[in-house]
């Protein structure tokens, strides 16, 4: 049944989706887009269409709550909504609303918007894994593999053949020259591998904030190769004085402190490549955050040292994200400019605040390499 | 499609019926539908209504809906249009427990939308005009085309606050007291009555019907300046003086007339919301409620009645004021003797079984909205019992906490926040604005400045409808402000105030 309100939904879906309307787009106002769940499918907080309206801002408006707590006490995030309050039966205020997509659809979706080629792969394809596909049925094979219906049916077939179905009493037994059984083929597949190496620095100076961006920029890098490669591996570094290698969780989640010494991240980064990642076989992504606040000049050389020998020869691309931050000098990415700027594989970008996100993104993938 | 109810529910819905006029409801026929939980996301995301015209906003709400239904996240129990009779909707998938719930919630509801002030000039057939409505912006799309209807539709909306929220009801015809008034002003002139012709000279004396002859002359100047006084109801303001095309003016009429009817539900959300759910709780407690359904209805209860810290959960402050008011009304907690009472002991075993409560209760429902009701019977220990604070946004710690628990400053903000919705107050005040026909909007501050980016989109879509630059007047860190939208462009300058 199709319910009257489908061409609406649509309708929305269109808009948001910057198919039509364009003029609304504008108004389309994005939040965050995390959370995955199952093995493709995705929900996404797709934020809605924000009508501009006469209105407070929200910040300085305020409210009545109620509860329990002591004056100054901080309510907690997500005890706030944004937005002016429901009016009855309008149904109106400010919701991040989840979209189902799955990440190929995303990936699409992102290349559209962003219009970036499609990768340039580095290596030849030349690993061949084969892969089973069942595509036929045979009258021979393992009972694992009996194909029930098609097996029955062929019974019935040969009980009406012979005249000894009666539709009274309908019984039907297949005997072993009506058994069929599913069979597959063995497919080649050329498959390209890839790896990305994230690598952040959580030294003091990055805040929640700060690696919000990180988290939401790396989401769409990973879609977006994913898109492009078929079995990507992902890497962890996290790096304050020192260097450590961790799960992608901890990648997210870890607050340290300290000082900052890149130089050990990207030792960690080349010692990975180098043990597991041939450059024979692998397109391998290094994508480095940081804030830009090295701890010396002589680790910056250090850096920029590696970069050069050992990491630019063997990547198809090393990019540098560099989140601005309330502390940060912002150093490192004017330092790393000037030593490997106008080397191709190199991407460098600066991510002032979340709206910056998209267009870092396409810094770090419009090269197609 | 909807369903009437099946014997089982209509023998329910009979019996909630019959408590609900035992206890002296005063409804409107209510008829019950049977949706699926799809058709109830389609039904809620129109407002209520079962069509509404073609628009993505209704697609918006109804992707929100069904996505927070399909994860778990959210289900609506109830939906109730105000119309005569009054429509509400059952979900099939709910148990028996839930359905008698919102049986005896709708009657709450439909109770309040027959019997409160603030609705008594809504459209009663509403679900027919809204049909109407939807087949004239049909229609309309089948002429000019659906890309420029929509496209209209977006620009209004961008201003479909900018009506008189608390305006008794929706101005329809032109002023009758300005005729009224002009009536007046002409008898005027013609000076006092004579009963002697021989004494006119001394009655009205010739300099005394000059001057008054002048002060009607300079008052008709006054009028020419348009509006006259400054407007509230800026989308009537530009139905009437704005260049629209015919079609243009026919949707801004529609979005108008949608507004103003959903506007009382607006004003009195607190009230309503509360009604209903003390008339369900009563009526389920007292009555309806089976032994095995206890705890099914508690855990329903409480999920309604839950609160968090950054938000007012209007069924829970409602339902708590309707009850403190029947006890207050019940031991005789008001007046004269119970204000000046200082003795806390004495206050806290206060009873004059005066039993008035029930009756109170109704007659307030009658002639209170949100405003008036929490102005009138928010009393400082309800607060306190309530646990109610103040909330604001720390710049320096970058979130949100607790400001203050004093009564009146939580009062305030609560009224504050009810006043025009918690939206600015937007006047127009010049419709010929330094003689250029230009429009000059006022907002009248109260304290908190607008939102800059949102009125500079807002002005370039009022500014589509008037054609000619608009303005609009505020105040930003105190300094007076005039923002401008000339077609083409933006710009602010300052004023003084």
């Amino acid at each position: 049944m199709t319910l009257k309100i489908h061409q609406d939904h649509s309708r929305f879906k269109q808009i948001v989706r910057g198919k039509i309307k364009a003029n609304l787009r504008k108004y389309v106002q994005k939040g965050e887009m995390i959370g995955k769940k199952g093995k493709d499918a995705i929900s996404i907080p797709i934020p809605f269409i924000d009508i501009p309206r006469f209105k407070y801002g929200h910040k300085e408006q305020g409210g009545v709550g109620q509860g329990d707590g002591e004056v100054g006490q901080q309510l907690g995030p997500g005890a706030v909504e944004p937005g002016e309050g429901k009016q009855a039966g309008q149904g109106e205020g400010d919701h991040a609303m989840e979209v189902d997509v799955t990440l190929d659809e995303l990936a699409q979706i992102l290349g559209e918007e962003l219009q970036l080629p499609n990768i340039e792969r580095r290596q030849n394809e030349r690993i061949i894994t084969q892969k089973i596909r069942y595509t036929g049925v045979n009258t021979t094979g393992p009972e694992s593999l009996r194909h029930f219906k098609r097996t029955f049916k062929q019974a019935l077939r040969r009980q009406i053949a012979a005249g000894t179905y009666d539709p009274a009493r309908p019984v039907i037994i297949p005997t072993r020259e009506d058994r069929r059984y599913r069979s597959y083929k063995l497919q080649d597949l050329p498959e390209t591998n890839a790896v990305i190496i994230y690598m952040m620095d959580v030294s003091g100076s990055m805040g929640d904030e700060q690696k919000e961006i990180v988290r939401i920029e790396s989401f769409w890098l990973d879609t977006w190769l994913r898109h492009q490669y078929k079995g990507l591996e992902a890497r962890y570094i996290i790096h304050d004085a020192v260097a450590r290698e961790v799960d992608r969780d901890t990648f997210f989640h870890t607050r340290e402190s300290g000082g900052t010494m890149i130089s050990s991240a990207y030792k960690l980064c080349r010692d990975i490549i180098l043990a597991d990642y041939p450059k024979s076989a692998w397109n391998i992504y290094p994508f480095h955050f940081s804030d830009g606040d090295n701890w010396s000049a002589d680790d910056t050389r250090q850096c920029i040292e590696m970069l050069r020998n050992d990491v630019l020869p063997n990547v198809n691309q090393f990019a540098y994200g560099q989140v601005e931050s309330p502390y940060g000098s912002g150093q490192f990415i004017k330092d790393l400019r000037e030593a490997v700027g106008d080397t191709p594989n190199v991407a460098l970008s600066e991510i002032a605040d979340k709206d910056a996100i998209y267009a870092s993104i396409k810094d770090f993938l419009g090269k197609g390499r | 499609m909807p369903k009437s109810l099946p014997p089982r529910l209509a023998s329910l819905r009979d019996e909630i019926h019959g408590y609900a006029k035992e206890f002296g409801l005063d409804f409107f026929d209510t008829h019950f539908e049977m949706v699926s939980y799809d058709e109830m996301n389609m039904v809620a995301a129109y407002g209520g209504f079962p069509t509404r015209y073609p628009h993505w906003r209704w697609g918006m709400e109804y992707e929100q809906l069904a996505k927070g239904y399909e994860y778990g996240l959210s289900k609506i129990y109830e939906l109730v249009i105000n119309n005569d009779p009054c429509y509400a909707y059952l979900m099939e998938s709910n148990p028996e427990v839930d359905q008698k719930l919102v049986m005896a919630h709708v009657y709450g509801h439909c109770d309040f939308f027959k019997n409160n002030f603030s609705f008594r000039h809504t459209n009663r057939r509403m679900i027919d005009e809204m049909a109407n409505h939807a087949t004239r912006v049909r229609r309309w799309v089948d002429k000019i085309g659906v890309e420029k209807v929509e496209d209209f539709i977006d620009r209004t909306l961008s201003l479909e606050n900018l009506i008189d929220q608390h305006a008794p009801h929706i101005r329809r015809n032109p002023d009758p007291k300005k005729a009224e008034d002009e009536l007046k002003a002409n008898e005027r002139v013609e000076g006092f009555k004579v009963g002697r012709e021989y004494m006119r000279g001394y009655i009205n004396p010739s300099e005394f019907l000059d001057s008054q002859r002048k002060k009607v002359e300079d008052e008709k100047q006054r009028a020419k300046k348009f509006p006259e006084r400054p407007q509230r109801d800026v989308l009537l303001f530009l139905l009437e003086e704005a260049p629209l095309e015919p079609w243009e003016a026919d949707i801004l009429a529609i979005l108008r007339d949608e507004a103003y009817y959903f506007a009382p539900q607006g004003q009195t959300k607190i009230m309503n919301e509360g009604w209903a759910s003390y008339w369900h709780s009563t009526i389920m407690t007292r009555r309806a409620l089976k032994d095995d359904e206890i705890i099914d209805y508690a855990d329903h209860h409480s999920g309604t009645m839950g609160t968090r810290p950054g938000a007012i959960n209007p069924y829970k402050l409602g339902i708590e004021l309707w009850r403190d008011i029947e006890e207050r009304w019940n031991k005789g907690r008001f007046g004269k003797e119970w204000d000046e009472c200082d003795d806390l002991r004495a206050r806290r075993s206060w009873d004059k079984k005066l039993g008035a409560g029930r009756e109170k209760i109704f007659e307030v429902r009658k002639h209170y909205n949100d405003i008036t009701f929490i102005d009138t019977f928010l009393t400082p220990e309800f607060a306190m019992e309530q646990k109610l604070f103040v909330y604001g946004f720390n710049d320096k710690r970058n979130s949100w906490e607790i400001l203050d628990r004093e009564f009146k400053k939580v009062k305030n903000k609560l009224l504050q926040g009810l006043t025009n919705f918690g939206q600015p107050i937007i006047e127009v005040v010049d419709g010929n604005f330094e003689n250029r026909s230009e429009l000059l909007l006022a907002h009248r501050h109260d304290g908190q400045d607008l939102k800059g980016d949102y009125a500079r989109e807002t002005l370039r879509n009022l500014q589509s409808l008037w054609r000619r630059p608009v303005n609009i007047l505020t105040r930003y860190d105190n300094k007076g402000a005039l923002l401008r939208f000339d077609g083409q462009s933006h710009s602010e300058r300052k004023v003084e105030l």
